[in-house]
């Protein structure tokens, strides 16, 4: 049974990190270049983190899959990053935005996190300013604000529709420069396989050249995560196709715990899935919701009409009807339950039926097309591109997609795992989000994990560890992981059976859609657990990996995610079903107030739900994290 | 949807470039796709294709993707002879099977440069990117020193520019497009990125001769000012910006005639 000690500060919640920054051990400045640190990931968090870490003195080895840093996914956020600068002078506050993550997040993140997570969100924008992130300004010369979900004030910066691409190539710069500075090791198409564990410590890992297929080892004296989210458990989502739970995934079975990996989050506006070939489901960013309005027909027999002949009268703008309050601004899990709710009773539109309309009429006749064009242009070309229509004409049609995971590695407020010396930072971790991240907090999160927060905590560890006492990689432990590696390699090569690794990964998300997306039931994740493991033993049986080890081999990459994401996706199934309420992205049918809202049960469940694994074929142990809330009260999330 | 003019199947024939690794002779192969939907992706085509060929046990096309939005820089088909294919301002991934006609025959090859080798197939080591931008790609600014993000206001047009310079996906397309393979462009618009900003001026001198002489180093031609390089950039980023490197480049060759920069790390913005 592992031991679950968030180690969180004592004291007021406002004064808990400036405390805890002077009560942590140091390391001091000459002894920090006798450690050695692994980063896996070099997206927001890691490569924040391996720059930052590089500047402080300490030897930082950094591992992408990606073959440059800069391609990790990252790259792709769209709209913006919250911040609690109150530029707008519209009242925002780090306690205001602090109390909207936490409630965002539906009471289910730790409240001296987030609290953090606020208080660090203004030296993220400084920071980024500072190292030439091009943010949208105002004639004045003066940053920009626009507004995101769940807030109702305007904290979001943002740099045009790329706001993920310019933080990340901001980041990246940072880790070029050290890296140019020969301060960090770079290793890119370096996938690792293992995570390597001595004396009860996280001590180094194991890696596979993606180019000459070399298996390599790698000792530190401690170990980063920062990998990303798992969203490509469900096939079809935002993600980038390269996006994969391997390295978390690896952990846990080494013994790090695997907290609420139910809690996934599916956005409202995405664009629908056209055909069986579909590959990945693209992002409408949430900014959208700024101007446009969200609305379905309120007759069944207008759903294949078009729109522009369905007059206002027999249009229903949901959003705005239910929650007058934050109207088409409401949280991502509400909006997509919502659309869900509408598409459900018959009235979605589209081919499929699977989609609403998201509509900018409005906006046009307020901003003209081209102040519309000035905001949103490259969406509106991408939406164009993928669908052939112009959203200048006729409404957007949008419907729900996986888009983030809140669930994560289970970390202490030190972003410790429970494995000593492994810590995981980014959306790799549970920390922050609770069962519902807001729009815009993921790329604060990532960024202040990585240059604000960790640069602070590993030296607490690394100060108890004696310099020099990192282990040779040619200790027993490593040897006994490269083979574990490159007897599963071996494996996936030697099936030779019917079926490509897509076959599977398809089959996988369709069952997690199915009975573990948007709406979950007792019966349809009964369901699941049955049809996921019938599944993993189809494709050890029948999967094809043709090619061999020694050469860049896409389809052995692809085969060892997928057999992560089929385990990944039994124990998502699990927490699922263990849950007995519904929170956030979690939603459970059994579990809802009469008009449709998520019932949570705060007695029962208002604890982080930290997964061990116990062996292959062993039910996982459930360890719990309580979570007491001592500054909040815990309330019933009201948007309306 | 499917545009009314379009009809709803195509049959397209592929002309792929295989190349088993490096050191090796590559060629192309053809392979017949039937019964597509105009609304594909072109890259989603490449899957169906592949899983055509492990299903029979042969070795599926490598090829390099990842966000498939036109914003990870990590897809670099050349198609038709056209680096990212048809169309203007998009990249590989953002090709839709409508921009073809039924019974056409496409040929898919690796973006071709010096500067970039072939790993396998239609993958290529672009990593000769990564290192211009670590030498001098940056901006020197520690987590932790910097000023209020409002401290220095920064004029709209100036940061606008810099945006529509940082824009750049780093895919490379530059390059391919390119007679003498030249990575002007891309130098060009980190360039103008970090110059266009305040925050930018400090290490303004170094970064350019630093960028241009490790592009130079690493085996990158000359520009001679045709512009194919923003005709096939999916950000159609301009060709202006390479007049605007030139002349920070000449300007920082003359004042560190005069003025040799001082030796060690550079001054920074915090
Ligand atoms: C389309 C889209 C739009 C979004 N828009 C927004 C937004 O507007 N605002 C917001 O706040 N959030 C947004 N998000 C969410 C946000 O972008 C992500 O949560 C965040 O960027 C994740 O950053 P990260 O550093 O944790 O991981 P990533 O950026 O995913 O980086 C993961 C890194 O780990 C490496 N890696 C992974 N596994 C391995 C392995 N086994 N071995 C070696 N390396 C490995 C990869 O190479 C990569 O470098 C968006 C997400 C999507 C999908
Ligand atoms: S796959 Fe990312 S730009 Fe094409």
């Amino acid at each position: 049974m592992a031991t679950l000690d968030p180690k969180i500060p004592s004291g007021p919640l406002a004064d808990k990190w400036r405390k805890h920054k002077a009560d942590i051990r140091l390391v001091n400045p000459a002894n920090k270049r006798k450690y050695e640190i692994i980063v896996v990931g070099a997206g927001l968090a890691g490569a924040s983190a391996a720059s930052t870490l590089a500047d402080l003195g300490y030897k930082v080895k950094n591992f992408v899959f990606h073959d440059s840093p800069r391609r990790a996914h990252s790259i792709a956020a769209q709209g913006g990053i919250n911040a609690a600068k109150n530029y707008q002078n519209d009242g925002d506050s780090v306690h205001r935005l602090f109390y909207d993550t936490l409630k965002g997040g539906d009471y289910r993140a730790r409240e001296a996190n987030v609290h953090r997570l606020a208080e660090v969100s203004v030296n993220i924008i400084d920071q980024c300013v500072a190292q030439g992130v091009p943010f949208a300004r105002e004639y004045g010369g003066l940053l920009a604000n626009r507004s995101f979900g769940g807030a109702q004030v305007s904290r979001t910066f943002y740099a045009r529709g790329q706001t993920g691409q310019q933080l990340l190539l901001g980041a990246y710069s940072a880790l070029s420069r050290v890296v140019g500075a020969g301060l960090v090791e770079l290793h890119t198409q370096s996938e690792m396989l293992d995570l390597v564990i001595v004396g009860g410590q996280a001590k180094g890992i194991i890696v596979r050249d993606l180019v000459t297929g070399e298996i390599g080892r790698h000792a530190a004296d401690a170990v980063i995560l920062a990998t990303g989210g798992y969203g490509n458990v469900f096939n079809l989502s935002t993600y980038a196709r390269g996006s994969n739970a391997t390295a978390i995934w690896r952990a846990y079975k080494r013994g790090a715990c695997l907290a609420n990996p139910c809690y996934t989050q599916i956005h409202p506006t995405c664009i629908p899935v056209s055909g069986d070939y579909q590959s990945k489901l693209t992002l409408m960013s949430e900014s959208l919701r700024n101007d446009g309005r969200i609305w379905a027909p309120r007759k069944k027999e207008d759903g294949r009409k078009n729109p522009n002949d369905i007059p206002e009268a027999d249009r229903d703008y949901f959003l705005e009807r239910i929650y007058p309050g934050f109207g088409n601004l409401c949280p991502r899990d509400v909006a997509s339950r919502a659309a869900k709710r509408m598409c459900d009773e018959g009235r979605g539109v589209g081919p499929t039926g699977l989609g609403v309309y998201l509509d900018f009429s409005d906006a046009i006749k307020r901003l003209g097309e081209a102040g519309v064009r000035e905001r949103y242009g490259n969406l509106f070309d991408i939406y164009h591109e993928i669908t052939a229509e112009s959203a200048y004409q006729t409404p957007m049609r949008i419907f729900p997609a996986v888009h983030y995971t809140m669930g994560g590695l289970w970390v202490d407020y030190n972003l410790m795992s429970n494995i000593p010396g492994l810590f995981v930072l980014g959306e790799a971790n549970f920390s922050d989000h609770g069962a519902n991240r807001l729009g815009a907090s993921a790329l604060m999160q990532g960024l202040a994990d990585g240059y604000f927060i960790i640069p602070y905590t590993i030296g607490d560890y690394l100060a108890g560890q004696k310099p020099g006492s990192r282990p040779s990689a040619d200790a027993p432990e490593f040897k006994a992981a490269e083979d574990h590696v490159s007897g599963m390699t071996a494996r996936l090569l030697g099936i030779k059976g019917r079926q490509p690794v897509s076959h599977f990964h398809k089959r996988l998300g369709k069952i997690m859609w199915e009975h573990c997306g948007m709406a979950r039931t007792k019966a349809g994740l009964a369901q699941a657990l049955r049809e996921i493991p019938a599944l993993r033993e189809e494709f050890w049986a029948g999967v094809n990996v043709p090619g061999s080890a020694d050469t860049l081999n896409q389809s052995l990459e692809q085969a060892g995610r997928v057999a992560d994401f089929i385990e990944l996706g039994e124990l998502l199934c699990l927490d699922a079903l263990t849950r007995e309420e519904s929170c956030g992205g979690h939603f459970r049918e059994e579990h809802q107030h009469p008009d449709g809202e998520c019932k949570r049960d705060d007695a029962g469940f208002a604890h982080v739900a930290a997964w061990e694994f116990q062996g292959a074929g062993r039910t996982p142990l459930r360890n719990i994290e309580p979570l007491n809330y001592e500054f909040v009260k815990m309330s019933v999330r009201n948007y309306k | 949807m499917v545009a009314p003019s379009t009809p709803p199947h195509l049959s397209l024939t592929l002309r792929v470039w295989r190349q088993a690794g490096p050191s090796q002779p590559g060629r192309f192969v053809d392979y017949a796709a039937p019964g597509l939907s105009p609304d594909m992706s072109f890259l989603e085509l490449l899957d169906v294709v592949n899983d055509g060929l492990t299903t029979k046990g042969e070795e599926p096309i490598a090829f390099a993707h990842d966000c498939r939005e036109g914003i990870c820089g990590t897809c670099s088909c050349t198609i038709n002879g056209k680096p990212h294919g048809p169309g203007q301002g998009v990249a590989t991934c953002q090709i839709y099977l409508r921009a073809f006609r039924d019974g056409d025959t496409i040929v898919v090859e690796p973006f071709r440069a010096r500067a970039f080798p072939v790993v396998k197939d239609l993958v290529t080591d672009r990593a000769a990117f990564d290192k211009i931008q670590q030498a001098g790609g940056f901006i020197t600014a520690r987590a932790g020193s910097a000023p209020d993000a409002n401290a220095a206001p920064v004029p709209k047009p100036a940061a606008d520019l810099a945006m529509d310079a940082a824009a750049c996906i780093g895919c490379g397309a530059c390059v391919a497009a390119c007679k003498n393979a030249s990575a002007m462009l891309f130098v060009a618009a980190k360039v103008s990125h970090l110059g266009l900003l305040p925050q930018g001026q400090p290490e303004r001198d170094k970064r350019v001769l630093a960028m241009v002489g490790t592009m130079d180093a690493l085996g990158f031609g000359n520009c001679t000012n045709q512009y194919e390089c923003s005709a096939a950039c999916p950000k159609l980023i301009s060709h202006d910006f390479i007049a605007r490197l030139n002349r920070d480049y000449l300007a920082a060759t003359v004042r560190s005639a005069f003025q040799p920069a001082p030796a060690g790390t550079g001054g920074g913005a915090g």
